[in-house]
């Protein structure tokens, strides 16, 4: 399928919950309402035309004018197709809905997008940092990161 | 003679009181067990929380971050897209020539660039030549877990000769900085042609020994067969790749099914694990497509090398790298499995965004359901089938 | 001098006999390991100190000697450091049954074998009290694990021996070297010094029983296949985990020299001990000692070969092995040898 068809059946099915799309781009991408992303997901996964069952990559970004995503890269095995889906949320409450029942391998890439970048993701059932600390200050990908000056008392020297 | 004793003085006294990290209480013939940050076998800094009920595993949490460098911050402060290929390396430090590769591939995409021919069979040929390496030191550690300690060694003297292959080339032996976009950093040198087909003829018979040493000995298979079942199912939800994702016996290679490079121009086979000594997916499965893939990549390699054409590899590289605004996720296939770079650029110099889609960090997190109800022992071998290489599952 | 003092001081030198050559065969064994296991993995061990290491072994003992004693603050100090003498004593106490040759032995007791059986269960004892004293629950894995597994084998090993004593009679080491005396062909390996027909008849048996006494004896020597007691891969060093310096290097000798007790019992058992193969020629005291430790190298030989191809069974599979493989095979052997003896003799 096209990322055009792709485009057509989502908006027919779940209306104003598709926010933009971009399908000229080198990669087309679709946003969608980060409070329904869960739904379409599902759909995404179960419905025989589209299969999409490889949750390829599923990252964090930070928009830099106060909005963190999340990007999603959904393929399928069977029908070859890809596309991708976007959500965002603005940066002092940033909450998406999480994907991990619809994808297994969603829960470890929600946890790193939450401690990178402080998302988080409702109804995922183990949320904590995965690579810093379980007590680290602060969520180092973001632009406006600054590295803290001390760690539990220790000086940091760069 | 007590004083002079520190004795811990956090005891729990009531059941419900002992957690695991994730939150699960522990029935009273439970224990919680920790297979540490160090460890003989855990093949880096990971660490296993385990839940045991005598031998048997309840549950396993896996702790990762001891290797964490946040390297997508470092890309990010760069200011040229070439700069970030030393990172992309390190982070699986045992296979860096597919890294480069995938990195290279990304920001060409994304530039759309096209390299000479010359080019793509060089760059076909490191990738396979690392792919051999890494597997072999796969296979060797996955030995020693099972307690043979001589297939190893065997592994590692074969690996030296590719190592030297690699030296002659671009002067390193572990951290290349050979791939770069747009090209490669030195051409081949006159000799390498012959050394890599002398090592061709060199490297077959072994593998006969060491499938005939390790693979095929009954007391490796009694201990590998039927352990660590990964179901298709399972895989797929789960986005495993690579040999983990073959063994289960779906049949899936990005460079056939999502092609890139030259392969489609070259003839192998893709290896599917069958479930011959046990069922499809358990560990010995893992193990007998790594050591077929061998097999492939050296038939692969032998192609290459009849069919590289002349060239100048210097010639697509760009002078300034500066794309306009616009992203791309382009995988390929390492060793371990699909490494995705995700990269978007704001029309700078420097990248905006670079995440890398590590294959072992996702495989590692299929670790739990695959070791439920598994023995202690089995566990570390089921560690050692997934092939995790930490510099990747921690960045 | 005192008669009883005197007395007393013979059998305290002739005992600690052994002692001395536990600790000369410590290092060449040491140094045996070493070299064939590089050779068997494609390498050449140390070659620097002493002409192609040979005082590598020496230069092993001094840094175990100096190192510093550590002992975990919570662990229970009095059984930590019993512990490996425990197993030392288990272990060296095996050696008063040996006959190295027809002039020595330490204790010419007619319990012989059975004495042995007895006296190898000290080191189950002192194996869990060092898993559990050190307070680690990888060591305490990896005792029970090698409790288990100790005791488990020597059922094996009993049976096989009892084969042997069915055969001529005795359970005293010394009288059963005698009785194979005379040249390989007397040796209970192929059939014993008994007429042709029984002979032929025990052949495939005693053939069968050794393999299974040389199977089970790795195992009580915690040797791979068998070593998941001391798996490095997986517990860390098992119950040796929190032993450092002297304490680790006792353990290690009392490997070695249970390796060495069970191949000498299995040599004397059914190689013929110190008789030699040729008969009259190359036979007398000294030769005696010769053959008995040769005989045992080359077990030992084979010992180190296996650990160094094989990889290691799990618990349960080797639990497995021992009551469902070796015991009911043992259990065919040891009725048709009795059979076979009823019938014939």
């Amino acid at each position: 399928m096209s990322p055009q068809e792709i485009h057509d059946n989502l908006k027919a099915k779940f209306g104003d919950a598709i926010l933009e799309a971009k399908l000229d781009a080198l990669q087309p991408w679709i946003r969608v309402d980060d409070h329904r992303i869960k739904e379409i997901c599902l759909f995404l996964h179960d419905e025989p035309t589209f299969q999409f069952d490889y949750l390829m990559c599923l990252s964090g970004i930070d928009y830099n004018n106060g909005t963190l995503g999340a990007v999603y890269h959904l393929s399928s095995m069977s029908h070859k197709h890809k596309i991708v889906l976007k959500a965002t949320c603005p940066k002092d409450n940033p909450r998406i809905q999480s994907v991990s029942s619809v994808w297994g391998t969603a829960n470890w890439h929600e946890r790193e997008a939450y401690d990178m970048y402080g998302i988080v993701f409702d109804e995922h059932p183990d949320l904590r940092r995965i690579l810093c600390p379980d007590d680290y200050p602060g969520f180092p990908l973001r632009k406006d990161f600054k590295v803290p000056e001390f760690y539990n008392g220790m000086k940091v020297p760069y | 003679m007590t004083e002079s004793r520190v004795l811990p003085t956090n005891y729990v006294t009531k059941p419900e009181d002992l957690k695991t990290s994730s939150g699960r209480t522990l029935r009273t013939d439970e224990m919680i067990i920790n297979m540490g940050p160090q460890h003989p076998s855990t093949h880096g800094v990971l660490r296993l929380e385990i839940v045991v009920d005598g031998e048997i595993i309840v549950d396993v949490i896996p702790h990762i971050g001891y290797l964490h460098r946040c390297f997508e911050k470092h890309a990010e402060h760069m200011t040229n897209y070439q700069q970030v290929i030393p990172y992309v390396d390190r982070m699986d430090y045992v296979s860096s020539m597919n890294n480069d590769l995938g990195y290279a591939l990304a920001v060409e995409r994304m530039l759309k660039i096209e390299v000479p021919e010359r080019v793509e069979y060089i760059r076909v040929i490191m990738a396979e030549l690392q792919r051999i390496a890494s597997h072999l030191i796969a296979v060797g550690t996955f030995g020693i877990d099972s307690g043979a300690f001589t297939p190893f060694l065997y592994a590692f003297r074969d690996r030296e000769f590719i190592l030297d292959l690699f030296e002659m080339t671009c002067g390193a032996r572990l951290l290349y900085n050979y791939v770069w976009v747009g090209g490669v950093s030195h051409d081949l040198p006159p000799t390498f042609i012959d050394k890599a087909k002398e090592f061709c003829k060199y490297f077959k018979p072994r593998l006969v020994d060491f499938n005939n040493l390790l693979t095929f000995n009954e007391i490796f298979v009694k201990r590998n067969a039927k352990v660590g079942v990964l179901p298709r199912e399972v895989a797929i939800n789960y986005a495993c790749s690579g040999p983990m994702l073959r063994a289960s016996g779906v049949d899936w290679d990005l460079r056939r099914d999502d092609p890139y490079s030259v392969y489609h121009k070259l003839e192998w086979d893709v290896v599917v694990g069958k479930g011959e000594v046990g069922t499809a997916g358990d560990c010995w499965d893992r193990h007998i497509v790594r050591m077929r893939e061998m097999e492939q990549s050296v038939r692969i390699i032998e192609q290459a090398l009849d069919a590289i054409p002349e060239g100048n590899v210097q010639a697509a590289i760009p002078k300034r790298i500066r794309p306009d605004h616009s992203e791309v996720y382009v995988r390929t296939e390492t060793p371990r499995g699909e490494l995705g770079f995700y990269v978007v650029s704001d029309g700078t110099a420097s990248p905006y965004r670079v995440k890398a889609r590590a294959p072992a960090f996702v495989n590692l997190s299929v670790l739990p359901e695959i070791s439920r109800g598994a023995m202690l022992a089995d566990l570390v071998l089921i560690v050692g089938s997934v092939d995790i290489v930490l510099g990747e599952v921690d960045r | 001098m005192n008669p009883t003092l005197e007395s007393l001081i013979i059998t305290v030198l002739l005992s600690a006999l052994p002692l001395v050559f536990i600790l000369v065969y410590a290092l060449v064994t040491l140094y045996l390991e070493m070299k064939v296991a590089a050779h068997i993995q494609d390498r050449v061990a140390y070659m620097r100190t002493g002409w192609h290491g040979v005082l590598q072994p020496f230069a092993d003992i001094l840094k175990l000697l100096q190192k510093e004693d550590t002992i975990p603050a919570a662990a229970d100090r009095f059984l930590f450091i019993l512990a490996p003498y425990i197993v030392f004593v288990g272990t060296y106490a095996a050696f008063a049954i040996i006959p190295f040759t027809d002039a020595y032995i330490g204790s010419n007791i007619h319990l012989g074998v059975f004495f042995l059986i007895g006296v190898s269960s000290l080191v189950v004892i002192g194996i869990l009290m060092g898993g559990w004293a050190s307070n680690n629950k990888w060591s305490i894995f990896g005792a029970i694990r090698s409790a288990a597994q100790m005791i488990s084998y020597e059922i094996p090993t009993a049976l096989a021996v009892l084969i042997v004593v069915m055969i001529t009679g005795s359970l005293n080491l010394q009288e059963i070297t005698k009785f194979q005396d005379g040249g390989i062909q007397n040796w209970i390996l192929f059939g014993g010094p008994l007429p042709l027909l029984t002979k032929l008849l025990l052949l495939p048996f005693t053939l069968l029983t050794f393999l299974i006494l040389f199977t089970a004896s790795l195992a009580e020597v915690n040797r791979t296949p068998f070593d998941l007691p001391e798996a490095e891969s997986e517990l860390v060093q098992g119950f040796n985990t929190e032993y450092s310096g002297m304490r680790f290097a006792m353990f290690y000798l009392a490997e070695y020299a249970n390796m060495f007790v069970v191949s000498a019992v299995a040599v004397a058992l059914f190689l013929g001990g110190w008789s030699s193969p040729f008969g009259e020629f190359m036979s007398g005291p000294v030769w005696g000692a010769f053959w008995l430790i040769g005989k045992a190298m080359v077990f030992i030989f084979l010992q180190i070969w296996i650990r160094w191809t094989l990889p290691r069974l799990r618990v349960d599979q080797l639990m497995y092995t021992s009551w469902k493989v070796l015991m009911p095979f043992l259990f065919v052997c040891l009725f048709a040898v009795g059979l076979i003896l009823v019938l014939t003799v």
